[in-house]
This record gives C-alpha cells, sequence and structure tokens, in this order.
C-alpha cells in the first residue's frame, strides 16, 4: 500500500480517443503507454518516478482488462532485465526507475539489452533525479546512453510533449532495434497539465500469448562471437536507423524564425526555462513565439549531425544550453563544426555553470552574456543599459536556519538512533556506515549516526573493510527496502561468508518507505497481487547468520539499547544481525487515523495517546531534542522572567508513539514528560472510577493549597 | 497582522507578461500539495490555463518544500509556463512559515516591485535551532523587517493558530488569506468551491478557510502574550502566612525599582518552592547586591534576583512531585491536550531516580556518607534505579506523589539541601567578592547560574561548564575585560552539548 493512492485518478485512464485528460506528468505517461499497446510494464520506485510505480500498481485491474503485465520488480537491475522479453518477441515493454543511481544499478542488465538489441519497443521511463530536492548525487545519465548505444530522449516538459514522446520512443526504438530511455525530470514528473487522450490499445501479442510459441535465436546472446557483431551492427545499422527516423518523423523541433544571426541548442526538457528568460527579455511570447531560432533536442542521443550543420549554417553563434556535467552534447557539436570547418561560434558552458541546475536566473544570466557578446542589438535597452538600482534587501542568508529533511513525527526509526547514541555515550563511539534510505537522516542533527552511505542496500557491505573487528565493532545500517533489493546477496551473504566481526542493523518499517511506502517481500499487509509476509529474519538466518535478534517494537528504548550492547560486547565473533521492527509512521497514521475517527464517532471506546511536557518542572536544557528531533516535539518561551532558555513543548501533531518518555527514562534525561491517554466513549464504571478518584485527589489537593501559599498557579 | 499596501493597483493585476506566477514554501507536512491543488482547481474553473509543479520524494520529509503555480487566461493555444519559480518574477509567495518566508526573501522571490508576501507569523523550529542548550530560536523580527522592504504587499499573521482553533490545517487559512489579499482575480465562492471539489476534511477546511479570509479582511491584532504585572503578589493562604507575605513583599519595595518585578517573582517561587522563612532568606541573599549596586545601573540586583532565586529552587524530588500533584496542573493539560467532559484522560508520568536523587532525599550526614562510597551508591541503583512510571490520575501513585510533594518541611535536613546550600554560598561569596570593585564583573559571574539545568547527566553537565568558567573567571579578573571575557564563555558553554564551544573560547582567552 503506497503512500499516495492513485485509485480514483486511474479512471482518468480510461479516457477515449478526444477527450480531455487534466493531471500530472506521470499519469499522462502511463496513459501514453497504454495508447502505445504496451505489453508489459514494470519498474522500481524512486523520486521522483515513484508515483509512477504507484499509478501502475493502482491501476492493475485496468492492466489486466488489456492483457498488460505489471511486475514491481525487485530493483532497476531486475527492471531492465525484464525487456529481455522485447528482445525475441514483437511486443512493448516499458520499465521505470530513477536516474542516475537506478541506471547505475541497470546497467549491467541495460548493457547486454543494448548488445542483443530488440524486435519490440523496449522503453525506459527514467525520473532523472537532478537538482533542487534532489535526493542523490548529482550526475548525469546520459554517460550510459553514449556507452552502451541506447537512445536517449528529453522531451519538452509538457503533457503533449512527453505523451508524444513515448509514442515516438517506441516508434524509434522498433525502427533501430535499440532500447530507447525517455528521461523526464523532477519537475517533469509532477508537472501537471492536459492533453488530448486516445484509445487504449491491446497489445497485438500478450506476453501469456507469446509463452505459447516460445522464440529463441543464438544470434542475440552476448557471446563471442555474436558480441563483435552486436557492437559493429550498432555503429552500422542501428545508429543510422535512428538518426534516419529522427529526422524524417521530425522527433526535434525547431521554433522561431529559419533566419537568425544566433541561434539556441536546447536539451528538451530546458525548453519552458528558456522560453521564460526570452519572454523577460521581450524575445518571446507567452505563447513560446520567439524571435532567435531554436533548435530543442527531444532526442539528446544521439545527435543528428544533418541536422545540426542544417542549424548552424548561416549563423554567427550558437549557444548549448545542457544542464550538467561534463557537456557531452556541446562536445560534440564542436567536433561536428570543426569537421565540417564551419566557423560559427559555439558558447555553453563558458556563459553557463558546468555544476548545478539550470534555474530561471542561470539561464537569464548566461543567456543574456552569450546574447551581449554576440547579439547585443536584439537585447532591450533595459538589460543592455539598467538605469535603476535594485532596491537594497537585508541579506537573511545568515539568519534563516536550514531546514534539511528528517525523521517525520513519531518515526519508528528515531527510537533506534535514539538508543545507539545512548549506548554509545556507555561504550564510546562506533564506525557506523548508513545505507539509502529514510534512516540516513540519522546521518545528520541531532543524531549524527553514520558517515558514509555507498548505495541501496550497500550499507553492510560498505564497513567490510572492518569486518575483521578491533577495539569497538563496526556497525552498519540498512533498511528492509535496500535489504531485499541488493542488500540480502551483497550485504549479509557478505557477512556471513568472510566471517564479519561486525553488526549490522536492519531497519524494517513494513515498507520501502523513503520512496513513498511501497510494499516489499517483508511487509505486512496483505496484498492481493504481491506476495508479503516474508520475514526479514527467515532470510537472514537462510544465508547462514547464526546471531540474530529481533525487536518488533522499536519504541522500547531500554530494550533497543541492551540489544545494542549485547551485539557490541558479546563474545560471539560472526556476523551479528538486529532486525529492528515497526511500522512507517505516515503509512500508519494514514491508514488508522480515519479508521479511529470513525470508531469514536460511532461511540466506540478508543485510547488516544499524547505526550506533554510539564513546563514548570522542564529547565530548558533541550537534552531531549538532542535524542529526538521530532517536529511535534519543539520550545515554547514562557512568559516567566526568571526564565532565559525556551522550555520543551509538544504541539498537538503528536501522535503519541512513545519515544519522548522513553528516551527521558531510557537516558535519565527529567521527569517532565508525561503521557496523556484520552479515553473517548469510556464506560460507565471507567467514569465512576475516575469521576471517585478524581474527588479524593482534589479534596487532597485542596487540603494542601489551604495550608500554605499558593500564588494563582504560576509556579 | 500587518498588512501593508503601497502598491495595490500594480499588484491586482496578473504580471507584465499576462502570467501570473505564484510560489508556496512549506515545511514538509504542512499541506503544501493540498494548497496548491486547490489553486489549479480554482484556476481552471475561472478558465484559466494553469499549470503546477512540485517536488516529491524524501525531500518532503519535514524539509523546506518549494509548489510553483503559473496561469494565464486561456486563449486559443497553450501559454508556455515555466517549471520553478525565478529571482525577481514571482507574483504571489505563500510562506506557510516565518522563516520559509524568509528563506523567501533570500532567494530573491519576494521583490518590491511586484511581490505579495502572504506569510504566516508563527514559527516551526528548525533542528538547529531546538537542539542548542541555550536560546538558539532565530530572529523573525529581523525577517519581518526585511519583509517590510522586499515585498510590494506583506500580509502577516499566525496562520498555523486560527487553523488548529478550525480543527484544519494551515492550508486552509493560507487559502482564506490568499482570497482575502484578492491578488487574484476570482471572488471567494470560487476558492470555496474549490475546496468543495477536493474529497476529505471539506467542512474543517471551509472554516479555517473563512478564519484565514475575515482575519485577513479584518486586519486581526497580533495576539500577543498579555503583560502580566508581576508586582502583583496575587498570593492566597492562610491569614498568618498572607501577613509574612506581605511583610516579605514590603522588604522587595525597598529595592530599586526596576528590579523589583524580577525580585517578585524571584520571591514567589522561592516561597511557593519551601516557605515563607525560605523567602527571607532569599532577599537576605539578595539584599548585599542591591547594596554593591546602589551606585552603578540595576543590572547587578536584577541578575542576583533572577540566579539567586533560580538556584534556591533548585529540581529536586519533592519539587518535582509537588508540581506534579497540583490542582492547576490538571487544568493545564486538560486545556492543551483539548479533552471534554465525555473522554477522561489517564496521566502516566515518566520517572527514573538514581541513587544520587534517593540519597539526596536523605538526612545530610547519612547521605554524605552513603554518597562517599561507590559500592553503596551502586548497591542502591541497583535496588531502585529503573523506569518507573506512574499513574499519577489513580489515587495510589498520586498518594506516593502527593506525600514526596509534602516533605518540604523536612527539605531543609536533606543531604540535596546541604549541597545546594553550599554550591549557592560558595558562588555568591565569588560575585560579592568582586561586587564593589567590578559589579559588571559579579553580574556576569551570577548570570552563569544559566548553565546550571536539567537532570542528572545534564545537570551534571552543566556543573562541570559552571566549574570551568569560573575557574576560567579566577585566572582573570583582574583583567579589564573579566566581564566580556566571561560573557563569551557563558555564551559558548550555551552553544553545544559537548562544551566544544566552551573549549575553544577558553582557548581563544587564554591566548588573548
Amino acid at each position: 500500500m503506497a503512500e499516495r493512492s492513485f485509485k480514483a485518478e486511474v479512471e482518468h485512464l480510461r479516457l477515449g480517443a478526444g477527450e480531455t485528460f487534466t493531471g500530472e506528468g506521470i499519469l499522462a505517461i502511463t496513459k501514453a503507454l497504454l495508447e502505445s499497446g504496451v505489453g508489459y510494464v514494470g519498474g522500481y520506485q524512486g523520486a521522483p518516478i515513484s508515483h509512477l510505480m504507484d499509478v501502475l500498481a493502482d491501476a492493475q485491474d485496468l492492466l489486466a482488462e488489456l492483457g498488460v503485465r505489471f511486475e514491481a520488480n525487485a530493483s532497476e537491475a531486475a527492471a531492465t532485465a525484464m525487456l529481455a522479453a522485447s528482445v525475441h518477441y514483437p511486443i512493448r515493454g516499458a520499465v521505470t526507475y530513477k536516474g542516475p543511481v537506478g541506471v547505475n544499478v541497470a546497467s549491467d542488465a541495460l548493457a547486454n539489452l543494448s548488445s542483443s538489441g530488440v524486435t519490440g519497443g523496449a522503453l525506459i521511463v527514467l525520473g532523472e533525479d537532478y537538482g533542487e530536492g534532489s535526493s542523490i548525487m548529482q550526475e548525469r545519465s546520459h554517460a550510459f546512453a553514449m556507452k552502451s548505444q541506447f537512445w536517449l530522449l528529453d522531451p519538452r516538459p509538457n503533457l503533449p510533449s512527453i505523451v508524444r514522446a513515448v509514442k515516438q520512443g517506441f516508434a524509434l526504438s522498433e525502427a533501430s532495434s535499440t532500447p530507447v530511455m525517455l528521461m523526464v525530470r523532477i519537475r517533469s514528473c509532477h508537472v501537471t497539465g492536459q492533453f488530448e487522450t486516445a484509445d487504449n490499445i491491446p497489445p497485438p501479442l500478450t506476453v501469456r500469448d507469446a509463452l505459447a510459441e516460445p522464440r529463441k535465436d543464438f544470434r542475440r546472446v552476448v557471446l563471442p562471437p555474436m558480441s563483435y557483431a552486436h557492437e559493429k551492427d550498432k555503429i552500422e545499422c542501428r545508429w543510422p536507423a535512428a538518426e534516419a527516423f529522427i529526422a524524417e518523423q521530425t522527433l526535434n523541433e525547431r521554433f522561431g524564425p529559419r533566419q537568425g544571426k544566433v541561434g539556441i541548442v536546447l536539451q528538451g526538457g530546458m525548453y519552458n526555462g528558456v522560453i521564460r528568460t526570452l519572454q523577460r527579455l521581450g524575445l518571446a511570447d507567452l505563447y513560446g513565439k520567439t524571435d532567435v531560432p531554436l533548435h530543442v533536442l527531444n532526442v539528446t542521443y544521439p545527435l543528428v549531425r544533418a541536422e545540426m550543420l542544417d542549424f548552424a549554417h548561416g549563423k554567427d553563434a550558437l549557444l548549448v544550453v545542457e544542464e550538467g556535467q561534463p557537456e557531452f552534447i556541446e562536445q560534440s557539436i564542436g567536433s561536428m563544426l570543426f569537421r565540417e570547418g564551419v566557423r560559427t561560434r559555439l558558447m555553453g558552458k563558458d556563459v553557463l555553470p558546468m555544476a548545478g541546475e539550470y534555474t530561471g536566473q542561470v539561464l537569464h544570466d548566461g543567456m543574456t552574456a552569450f546574447l551581449r557578446e554576440t547579439a547585443p542589438d536584439l537585447l532591450p535597452g533595459q538589460v543592455r543599459a539598467p538605469n535603476r538600482d535594485a532596491p537594497e534587501i537585508p541579506d537573511l542568508s545568515k539568519t534563516v536556519p536550514v531546514r534539511p529533511p528528517g525523521f517525520c513525527t513519531g518515526c519508528p526509526e528515531r527510537p533506534i538512533f535514539a538508543a545507539l547514541k545512548i549506548v554509545q555515550r556507555e561504550l564510546g563511539e562506533h564506525q557506523i556506515t548508513g545505507d539509502i534510505g529514510c534512516h540516513l537522516f540519522a546521518s545528520l542533527p541531532p543524531f549524527e549516526i553514520g558517515g558514509s552511505t555507498m548505495g541501496y542496500g550497500l550499507g553492510p557491505a560498505s564497513n567490510s573493510a572492518f569486518d575483521a573487528g578491533g577495539e569497538r565493532r563496526a556497525i552498519s545500517i540498512i533498511g528492509d527496502g535496500g535489504f531485499w533489493h541488493n542488500g540480502l546477496a551483497s550485504s549479509i551473504g557478505n557477512m556471513v561468508f568472510n566471517r564479519a566481526d561486525s553488526v549490522a542493523v536492519i531497519v524494517d518499517n513494513y515498507y520501502s518507505a523513503a520512496t513513498g511506502g511501497q510494499d516489499v517481500p517483508s511487509s505486512r499487509a496483505n496484498n492481493p497481487t504481491k506476495a508479503t509476509n516474508n520475514p526479514i529474519s527467515a532470510a537472514v538466518r537462510g544465508v547462514g547468520v547464526k546471531w540474530v535478534r529481533e525487536i518488533d517494537h522499536t519504541y522500547d528504548v531500554p530494550r533497543m539499547c541492551e540489544i545494542f550492547r549485547e551485539a557490541l560486547t558479546t563474545d560471539y565473533d560472526g556476523p551479528k544481525v538486529i532486525i529492528a521492527s515497526s511500522e512507517c509512521m505516515l503509512n500508519r497514521q494514514r491508514r488508522e487515523k480515519p479508521l479511529q475517527q470513525e470508531a469514536v464517532n460511532a461511540g466506540k471506546r478508543i485510547v488516544a495517546p499524547r505526550f506533554g511536557v510539564d513546563e514548570d518542572i522542564c529547565t530548558g536544557d533541550h537534552a531531549c531534542i538532542r535524542l529526538s528531533g521530532c517536529p511535534s516535539l519543539s520550545l515554547k518561551k514562557l512568559d516567566d522572567p526568571l526564565r532565559d532558555d525556551p522550555v520543551a513543548h509538544i504541539d498537538q501533531t503528536c501522535v503519541g508513539c512513545g519515544n519522548c518518555g522513553e528516551v527521558a527514562e531510557a537516558a535519565v534525561l527529567c521527569p517532565s514528560f508525561y503521557r496523556a491517554d484520552i479515553v473517548h466513549n469510556p464506560t460507565g464504571f471507567e467514569h465512576w472510577r475516575a469521576e471517585l478518584a478524581a474527588r479524593l485527589i482534589g479534596w487532597l489537593q485542596h487540603r494542601r493549597s489551604r495550608k500554605s501559599l499558593s500564588f494563582g498557579g504560576a509556579e | 497582522m500587518t498588512v501593508q499596501q503601497p502598491l495595490p493597483a500594480e499588484t491586482d493585476k496578473p504580471g507584465p507578461d499576462g502570467v501570473i506566477k505564484l510560489a508556496i514554501m512549506a515545511v514538509g507536512g504542512q499541506g503544501g500539495g493540498v494548497l496548491t491543488r486547490w489553486i489549479e482547481a480554482l484556476a481552471r474553473t475561472q478558465g484559466y490555463a494553469c499549470q503546477a509543479t512540485s517536488v516529491a520524494g524524501v525531500a518532503q520529509r519535514t524539509g523546506a518544500t518549494i509548489y510553483y503555480v503559473e496561469m494565464a487566461r486561456t486563449g486559443t493555444t497553450q501559454p508556455v509556463f515555466a517549471l520553478a519559480p525565478s529571482s525577481g518574477d514571482v507574483d504571489i509567495l505563500i510562506a506557510a512559515e516565518m522563516m520559509e518566508a524568509g528563506r523567501a526573501i533570500a532567494r530573491g522571490f519576494v521583490t518590491p516591485d511586484r511581490t505579495t508576501l502572504i506569510a504566516s507569523s508563527h514559527r516551526k523550529l528548525a533542528i538547529s535551532e531546538k537542539s542548542v542548550p541555550g536560546d538558539g530560536t532565530a530572529d523573525a523580527t529581523e525577517v519581518r523587517a526585511a519583509a517590510e522592504i522586499a515585498a510590494a504587499r506583506f500580509i502577516c499573521f499566525d496562520m498555523e493558530k486560527l487553523a488548529v482553533e478550525s480543527g484544519s490545517v494551515i492550508s486552509a487559512t493560507l487559502f482564506g488569506a490568499l482570497a482575502a489579499s484578492e491578488c487574484l482575480p476570482f471572488d471567494k465562492g470560487a476558492f470555496e468551491d474549490a475546496i468543495r471539489s477536493g474529497k476529505r476534511g471539506v467542512k474543517a477546511s471551509l472554516l479555517a478557510f473563512d478564519a484565514g479570509f475575515h482575519a485577513c479582511r479584518k486586519g486581526v491584532q497580533l495576539t500577543g502574550v498579555p503583560e502580566r504585572s508581576p508586582s502583583s503578589s496575587g498570593a492566597t493562604g492562610p491569614a498568618r502566612l498572607l501577613d509574612r507575605w506581605a511583610s516579605l513583599t514590603r522588604r522587595v519595595a525597598e529595592l530599586p525599582e526596576p528590579a523589583r518585578p524580577i525580585a517578585m517573582a524571584g520571591l514567589r517561587k522561592v516561597v511557593d518552592f519551601m516557605d515563607a522563612d525560605y523567602g527571607e532568606e532569599y532577599l537576605d541573599r539578595l539584599a548585599p547586591f542591591a547594596v554593591a549596586d546602589c551606585l552603578g545601573g540595576d543590572e547587578l540586583t536584577k541578575a542576583a534576583a533572577k540566579y539567586i532565586a533560580n538556584a534556591m529552587a533548585y529540581d529536586d524530588v519533592i519539587r518535582v512531585a509537588d508540581l506534579k500533584t497540583r490542582a492547576s496542573r490538571n487544568g493545564r493539560i486538560a486545556a492543551e491536550i483539548g479533552t471534554g467532559p465525555q473522554q477522561i484522560l489517564h496521566l502516566t508520568e515518566y520517572m527514573h531516580p538514581r541513587a544520587e536523587e534517593i540519597v539526596g532525599m536523605l538526612p545530610a550526614g547519612m547521605g554524605t556518607r552513603i554518597a562517599a562510597s561507590p559500592r553503596a551508591m551502586a548497591r542502591i541503583d541497583r535496588w531502585f534505579a529503573k523506569g518507573r512510571r506512574l499513574r499519577s490520575d489513580r489515587l495510589g501513585p498520586f498518594l506516593l506523589l502527593y506525600a514526596l510533594g509534602g516533605l518540604k518541611g523536612y527539605r531543609r535536613r536533606t543531604r540535596r539541601h546541604a549541597v545546594e546550600q553550599a554550591h549557592l554560598d560558595n558562588w555568591l561569596s565569588r560575585a560579592a567578592s568582586v561586587a564593589a570593585s567590578d559589579p559588571a564583573l559579579a553580574t556576569e559571574i551570577l548570570c552563569c547560574g544559566r548553565l546550571i539545568k536539567g537532570y542528572s547527566d545534564t545537570h551534571a553537565r552543566g556543573l562541570s561548564k559552571f566549574d570551568m568558567v569560573l575557574g576560567m573567571v579566577d585566572r582573570f579578573a583582574d583583567r579589564p575585560d573579566a566581564a566580556s571575557c566571561t560573557r563569551r564563555l557563558r555564551e559558548a558553554a550555551l552553544l553545544d552539548e559537548g562544551g566544544e564551544a566552551l573549549s575553544d573560547a577558553i582557548r581563544t582567552i587564554e591566548r588573548a
């Protein structure tokens, strides 16, 4: 069960010819796949294309009606390997994952697939996680296309263009026997808009039908001598076929006047940003009608040489707007112009930055610099000679605190790291590595646990240099998502085989939580189409781990501490695996909150816990916050002239997970915390008993206050 | 509430190119996505072409997020919209938190020629602000001042509070303020229809929307903390004690005027902690500083009034038990948690007494002997020290706490009291010794009381920082900049838990 449900939106996927679809980019991509007669789909979640997997999962009824197979693949490698179905069979297949990290994982299968070549159209929908909002290293997936010789589409970021690119991508793949990658950037995935739909097409040959008539052709197998033939085929046949198709079908687009002194070559994904800059410079109108000629590369690999030379013809200068590094496209164009002896000046990374996202400001600065240099007469007077000073706005960059992502309110991972921090205070600092997932937030304040991440499922593997042990054991963290993705073999199996004297902590929150709460094999929910409830403990024992400790309630901080202490001090010198399980609070609240409200309204007895802080007992030292970082645990300034520092305060978003109290107790912090259990619809007996206790307590309180000085409850 | 409208005529219209550009800066979990969907639905139903973008994924987990919407009147062709805001090119900026407004200004999204800034004045503290041992809260007044300059129009009030009061989330009040601002060319009914087109929580959202709308229109007053007059005694109790109290307050009245409110608060605190005699002791301790101060300002007296009171009302088992069993606490919790008469409340207290606390409760002589023996302390820890949860709404556990809280009369004989008094007297004598020659240094020495807070380990760490700072003071007491050095050390000590900043500051001062 994913964090966001698309059940309602999925109905729009049934729209037929001539109707208008309104919604997000990822839904448009799904609709385009169905309109293309796709035979099977799959992928692996990860921002920014997690929702595409969620849409596919929620659309399974429709997919089944059309005879389309949906697979929630175990990893990007598995997803790409699935495209093998298109090698021999004329079936269109599409998978999705994020880039470039997903492409890294997929690259083995991707290289094999590219070598073999395809019969049916094979499309990879890639969410390129680059720029603001990205959660990974900043690289380009472009290089993979160049090394494996598959084709890369980068359509203009609007729904009709993206939909067209899906359809063209399949056709290009089939025309050139080559897999095609369709790249969408972070914001394009979630851009909203409209397009005119066509009818869905059931696949002409379904994967089910294909099994009745198996096909094979040893010439497609990557083995010598065929592998040599594949390389030649790529260069001599597939590439020219692709160039011809791109040119004939005009996949790349031209805008603006035919003639011009200067022109801009841009990746399709940069189009809206470039147009916005031209609009701001008075060189384009609201609808994109531009005074500067544009050559828009909806296909960024391969480049069509003839098109490029044609565009450069008669121009004094070209600007290449290519986001990221290195500047593959600019280099290629430079080489084309040079070989042809064309004297057109080529600009790009000299006026635009080599590294970093091409934001509105960056494009504005770079394009202005280009035009000022090559065609100043195009620029409006205001830009050529600004005569108005911008008003001085106070610098707030030192005032505004950074706000990195962190654990959600009530997150079950918080107590794990609180316990680890407490235990490290007793036993000393340890060598700790992180992995990919929400648990990596532990490396940030307030926990500052773990100093590296080497890839999904590779947490324990990245500590393997320290496997022989030493004065203090190395600890590695891995999530349930990473565990099933790659970790079981690469990390845990590796520990067993190498007799690692170290500790691995598997953080099991029942989902692939960081990517949006998709199910994994060990998820506890009953998923109608997937096999869940496969315990992680059985898997680790199965690969040979003898020392396994499981905790099914991570909020029990003393128990968590005890397990860490045992793992770090036991005489056992083999691999030690701790499986810390509690459900992701975000998903749990989403499921339980409405049900609970319903039950309360129906008059059922419900106990809702919440935590609070006694403000007159709290001394404002914030030790609890340094072991929590919970968004609902914040500070409050008291109206008391004797107090300098704000005290801890828990707001109404508290979900009563219990971490505060547990930590206060386990770390012996202070007695300020209390848990308030609100009993909705209590029984008559409960009412009677509570009233009796309240009356007796009230009498005692009155008795004491009568005998001493009191000050209106202020202190 | 701030509504600044120097350029209303210009900002009521779409941007110069016919596109309205709207950015929302929020903290993950504030409902920025919902707000974006409402704005989109609103624009489309009103005949506008509209595009929205957001960044989903892990970056949203409690981090700073940005949503961006562009709209333009629908023509025959589709307009080309940008996918992200550019500095200097935003018409409406909605900030769902004060520092996010600051971030928007810092990024150049708020400019005086065109931007209407709609910001909620409340704070959602970042972890870096919350985790410092002192007060690390960022200065919202700086943001406010910058916003007055940067925004063409600045609408600012506590929209979070209004939302919570309406049982909804801030997205709805922000939407209400947006409607009231008339930045978008749509009427109120269309905004409400957009909320109704959503599926969930329509009723609460409409309530909060209305609250935001009217607050913006009417210009609600900033609901600050009402000034409480600290000089009013407001004491209740038996007549005999009230007479004592009156005589104590007369002594306060003899102090210099500016120090009276804080001395009054201090007096209340120590009398509440123990009894009227203790109040007498407090004023006796305070008196010499007031005398020494008579030539200078009142800072020394004020510091003495504050920190002597805090030190005398130390946090022991008796105080915690007393505070946890007061009638006023029940009311405060019920108000904070929001329980009605139909619900009942169970209260669980989290306690973890250690040998130190238990021995601190013993008579001073016996306590000192036991505390000197590590073996005995270890044994007591084994027997008693563990997490204890007490259901203080039940009679049994309540009685236990109530009895402990009633030990105020016995407290003077405990080991903890002896330790605290000795510490306090030593500290005060150090301050007093320089009070005449360097009142500023004496003030700074007293202010070091701020370092001692918390319980158990935190308390011990605070004490050790206190000792480090005072140890340094002894070494540079003769220097003319002794007071400012002490202040620097104290401020450094409050920056982090481990004391790295303090060690750095000590090294710097030693080198100087």
